[in-house]
């Protein structure tokens, strides 16, 4: 673009505004919320924390009082929950990220393999928590985050249809049956699972997984995941895989029912049982179905284990804050009046002891799936577990649809998982 | 393309001229012997008072906004991009504030921030990522790196006791004032010295709070020293192996011993059992055999590394290939399919004796409104085996996986980005048509040529001439169609033959963003970058090419 100015001019100016687009990155990052984390230019007497806009209300009135106790404003950020780790992981090292974060825990494994987290000592105050709570927030040894709720799938069953509670899976599918045959207008499936119809879903098909006596990974005596030990190609993987295809041909996991259409045609009572976590209750109780929240079924004989997802506060590695934000954590967000303030935004189990039998009294719903939370295993937050998930669901999709022989579709995801985690 | 800059900006030259003289009224030549009106009229950008004062306040605020940057930025040490500011800065303030020869730089100064803030610099940064190991584990430096596995090395000892400290300062030295939980004597110590036993200390129940010499810090005051207060290391005993003392919130303390020691001459780290962690020059801290790495690592900078795995790793080469056939066929064949079902729309709704016509065209250019997100959603929902309209009501309760089975799914996208497309290409070759002469036409018909000859020979070559740097720029846009995969198959149904997320409807697009931001493994910057920089190589020559080849359409003219 040559228009009449001298050559020299030209260039001068192309160095000068080289660096426009780094002065705006510059100008971006100094005005992002990079709360006290950073130097000499801010107030040693902030503290910041990452959350959604569903936990903010619950966190405010708790950050006001610590600040009145305490003199320490705590900033509230919120950003999109969806990719907060990822934000969180990319911010930290560039000491520009908050000193706090709300996540769920299965990320942890990730903030530790990038080492954006800081290990918080618990203390005694550990035996206040439940006991999966604490699992979920350890790794390696250590604990990283301050538990606050837990979450996991239940069965689900319309009191219309099916009046009483069953303990295997052969008597729900046999009811399920029944209850079809007896309403064949309305009643379609004998039981809903939502599946993904082209990745599965080996999230909400694990209570049955486990019930086989199968497992993904094998479990250290302090409740993480070893990553060294896959556990899902063993004899008890191959007799789920065989039991899949079994369903599958029967027709009561069908890969073409999403979670959508498995919400949809319970709220219609079109199935008296739904295999669901508690996000889905209130779409029910406003759909008008009687339900009752059962125990998981044994499918294989074995306790019907569920993974837990448990949602907890993170100190960030790069805080310049840590006594700070250690107090507010364990001494603030650590008692019963804000676990009993996040349940209420939430819908989840308390992951407090105390606050959690407080609620369980007052919602039967709550009690339903903590008891069966009890349990349940967390989620594996090791960073191999990304590399797990995709195999795994394809593998159990192509045996419900079917396809293939299960030994040999469930030893290939099995080779396939070990190649990648090596 | 470059050829055709040239002569739109030659033919463009005079007009810029004739702009930058407008203002002084006056051939250029005679600018030297200015008088004093004159230049100060020149120096007010030649539009009187208000141009004066609208370009004062500008350069007013973004002078603040320059300081007030500077201020942060040197609070943050942040030396490089504090230089870089001042030098635009003043760069932009000598242009404005300058006259006579620095007028053509007025006009081209806010296109070109804008140009280097927007393309310039993410396109360099792009580049350099895919030169580095960016990604998941090695996402900071290497201090970061010794000091968090430092940090996660070190472990509270089992069932050791919890010590009730307070911080105390002597100096300006911070110590920790703690009570042995075993039999109730105050202790003090501090990093590098291991605890004492302090007489005459001053008890508030049975927690040791002030010592004889030295003050007791309040908590705003051990807030204001929060990272002196984490780092005290108190060791219990003078013997190294009982661990030692540390406080996170400076009220309880607890004993811990680090299982993974850094040594600073030798670079390393060694754990308990005495392995030995070298820097294997990976950007990470792995034992010699490379059996065992500590997690994190850091950034480093690998040359051509990125590009020599997309074409050399088992796992990646073989399905890039197909990817990348796959991204040319579907972006050739959406433009054909496209570009023929548009046209044919455009053809017939043209004819002069049909009524109705603008109800037609509406309805026709619906699927241009739907935003492409939602249609692919929607059509995915329409494509499912056992619900979806299609195989329920079309083919009467068929299960066909439309995109389940890799053909099919190949054939789903295509046809849904033909749904998506063909919009765009009736309204552009109904423009095209309108515009092209009667005459011709009539001429061609008069000479006895049957409407296919007048359509083969006349109208389409005619139409190419306006239409064919569109139909090229439609091709790079379906070559990085992002949306219409990813909302509709996600790039599935999966390779089987390779670990990685990929699958037979992935464009090189979705890939990158699957190595960059995926579900499925780690997220790998650098590559995704190197793959960045391929695509953009071979979007560009194929543009180029193309141009060229569109020149000599242009010669029908």
């Amino acid at each position: 673009m040559t228009v009449t100015p001298s050559s020299a001019f030209t260039r001068r100016t192309f160095f000068g505004l080289a660096g426009a687009g780094l002065t705006t990155v510059a100008l971006a990052a100094c005005s992002s919320p990079s709360g006290s984390g950073s130097g000499a230019a801010s107030s040693n007497q902030t503290i910041t924390i990452w959350l959604d806009t569903q936990r903010a209300p619950a966190i405010k009135p708790i950050a006001e009082k610590f600040k009145k106790d305490t003199g320490i404003t705590v900033k509230l950020v919120v950003k999109d929950f969806a990719n907060v780790d990822k934000d969180f992981i990319s911010q930290v090292p560039t000491g520009k990220g908050p000193d706090m974060i709300v996540s769920p825990h299965d990320k942890l494994g990730s903030y530790v393999q990038n080492g954006v987290v800081s290990p918080l000592q618990l203390g005694d105050k550990s035996g206040d928590y439940a006991d999966v709570a604490i699992q979920a927030v350890t790794y390696d040894g250590q604990v990283y985050g301050l538990p606050y709720s837990i979450e996991n799938v239940a069965l689900l069953r319309n009191t219309a249809l099916v009046p009483d509670v069953s303990s295997t899976f052969d008597e729900v599918v046999s009811k399920g049956k029944a209850a079809q045959a007896a309403n064949a207008g309305t009643v379609k499936y004998p039981f809903l699972l939502g599946l993904d119809p082209k990745q599965g879903d080996p999230y909400h098909m694990y209570p049955l997984q486990t019930s086989f006596g199968s497992s993904v990974f094998a479990q250290k005596s302090d409740g993480t995941y070893d990553a060294t030990k896959l556990t899902l190609g063993d004899e008890a993987g191959l007799k789920f895989a065989a039991a899949i295809k079994d369903w599958g041909q029967q027709g009561i996991l069908n890969a073409n029912i999403t979670g959508d259409i498995a919400l949809d045609a319970f709220d219609k009572g079109q199935s008296a049982y739904y295999l669901t976590g508690p996000w889905n209750v209130p779409a029910i109780k406003k759909a008008g179905i009687k339900y009752a929240i059962d125990p998981l079924p044994s499918a294989g004989g074995e306790q019907a284990k569920p993974f837990l997802g448990v949602n907890a506060f993170f100190i960030s590695a790069k805080s310049k804050n840590k006594v700070a934000a250690t107090k507010f954590l364990v001494e603030y967000l650590g008692t019963d009046s804000a676990q009993e303030a996040l349940y209420k935004v939430g819908g989840r189990p308390p992951a407090l002891k105390t606050a959690y039998a407080t609620v369980a009294k007052s919602d039967p719903d709550i009690k339903s799936f903590g008891d069966i939370g009890l349990n349940g295993v967390p989620m594996p937050a090791i960073p191999q577990m990304a590399s797990v998930w995709a195999d795994w669901g394809s593998a159990e999709l192509q045996l419900i649809k079917g396809q293939g022989d299960p030994t040999t579709v469930w030893n290939t995801a099995v080779s396939n998982i070990e190649s990648k985690i090596k | 393309m470059a050829d055709d800059d040239v002569s739109t900006l030659e033919a463009a030259r005079p007009e810029e001229d004739a702009v930058a003289s407008v203002p002084q009224r006056r051939p250029r030549g005679n600018r030297n012997r200015d008088t004093r009106r004159t230049q100060s009229r020149v120096i007010a950008g030649g539009s009187g008072i208000g141009g004066l004062i609208a370009k004062i306040v500008l350069l007013g605020l973004l002078d603040a906004i320059a300081v007030w940057a500077v201020f942060v930025m040197a609070g943050l040490s942040m030396w490089i991009p504090i230089s870089i500011v001042v030098v635009i800065t003043g760069a932009i303030n000598w242009i404005y504030l300058g006259r006579g020869k620095r007028l053509p730089a007025k006009y081209l100064t806010p296109g070109v921030i804008f140009l280097l803030v927007f393309q310039v610099f993410v396109v360099l940064y792009s580049g350099y990522i895919a030169f580095t190991n960016y990604s998941d584990g090695h996402n900071g430096s290497k201090a970061d790196a010794i000091a968090s596995i430092s940090a996660n090395g070190l472990k509270r000892i089992p069932n050791s006791p919890a010590y009730p400290v307070n911080i105390v300062e002597r100096g300006s030295q911070l110590y920790l004032l703690t009570t042995d939980p075993k039999d109730g004597a105050a202790l003090l110590g501090t990093t590098g010295h291991p605890l004492e036993v302090v007489k005459n200390a001053t008890f508030d129940g049975d927690k040791a709070v002030k010592a004889p010499g030295y003050r007791t810090l309040n908590l705003s005051e051990v807030l204001t020293r929060q990272d002196e207060v984490t780092s005290l290391s108190v060791p219990v005993s003078s013997d190294p192996n009982k661990g030692a003392l540390r406080t996170d919130d400076a009220s309880t303390a607890y004993v811990f011993k680090s299982d993974l020691i850094y040594s600073q001459k030798d670079d390393t780290f060694t754990n308990a059992s005495g392995t030995v962690f070298v820097d294997n020059g990976h950007g990470e801290f792995a034992t010699k055999d490379g059996s065992k790495a500590l997690s994190p690592g850091w950034k480093i900078d690998v040359g051509f590394a990125n590009f020599a795995r997309a074409f050399t790793d088992p796992q990646l080469a073989g399905p890039l290939w197909r990817v990348i056939l796959w991204t040319f066929a579907f972006a050739i064949l959406s433009v054909l399919t496209t570009f023929g079902l548009g046209l044919f729309l455009a053809m017939v709704l043209n004819h002069p004796k049909l009524r109705g016509k603008k109800v037609y065209r509406v309805l026709v250019i619906l699927p241009y409104a739907f935003p492409a997100f939602l249609s692919g959603l929607v059509w995915a929902g329409l494509m499912n085996p056992e619900f979806g309209f299609i195989n329920q009501v079309l083919f009467g309760g068929a299960q066909i996986p439309w995109l389940t089975d890799p053909w099919l799914a190949r054939f789903s996208v295509t046809f849904v980005n033909l749904w998506l497309g063909y919009p765009y290409m009736f309204l552009v070759c109904t423009g095209a048509l309108q515009s092209l002469p009667e005459e011709v036409d009539e001429a061609a018909r008069v000479d006895g040529a049957s409407p296919w000859r007048v359509f083969r020979s006349i109208k389409l070559p005619l139409l190419l001439v306006s239409v064919a740097p569109l139909l090229i720029a439609s091709f790079a846009f379906n070559f990085n169609n992002f949306n219409v995969i990813y909302m509709l198959t996600r790039g599935w149904p999966r390779f089987t033959d390779t670990t990685l997320d990929i699958g037979s409807t992935d464009l090189l697009i979705t890939m990158v963003y699957k190595i960059a931001f995926g579900q499925g493994g780690v997220r790998d910057y650098g590559l995704a970058s190197a793959l960045s920089i391929l695509i953009f190589i071979l979007v560009a020559v194929i543009s180029i090419i193309a141009f060229r080849r569109t020149k000599a359409l242009e010669e029908i003219n």
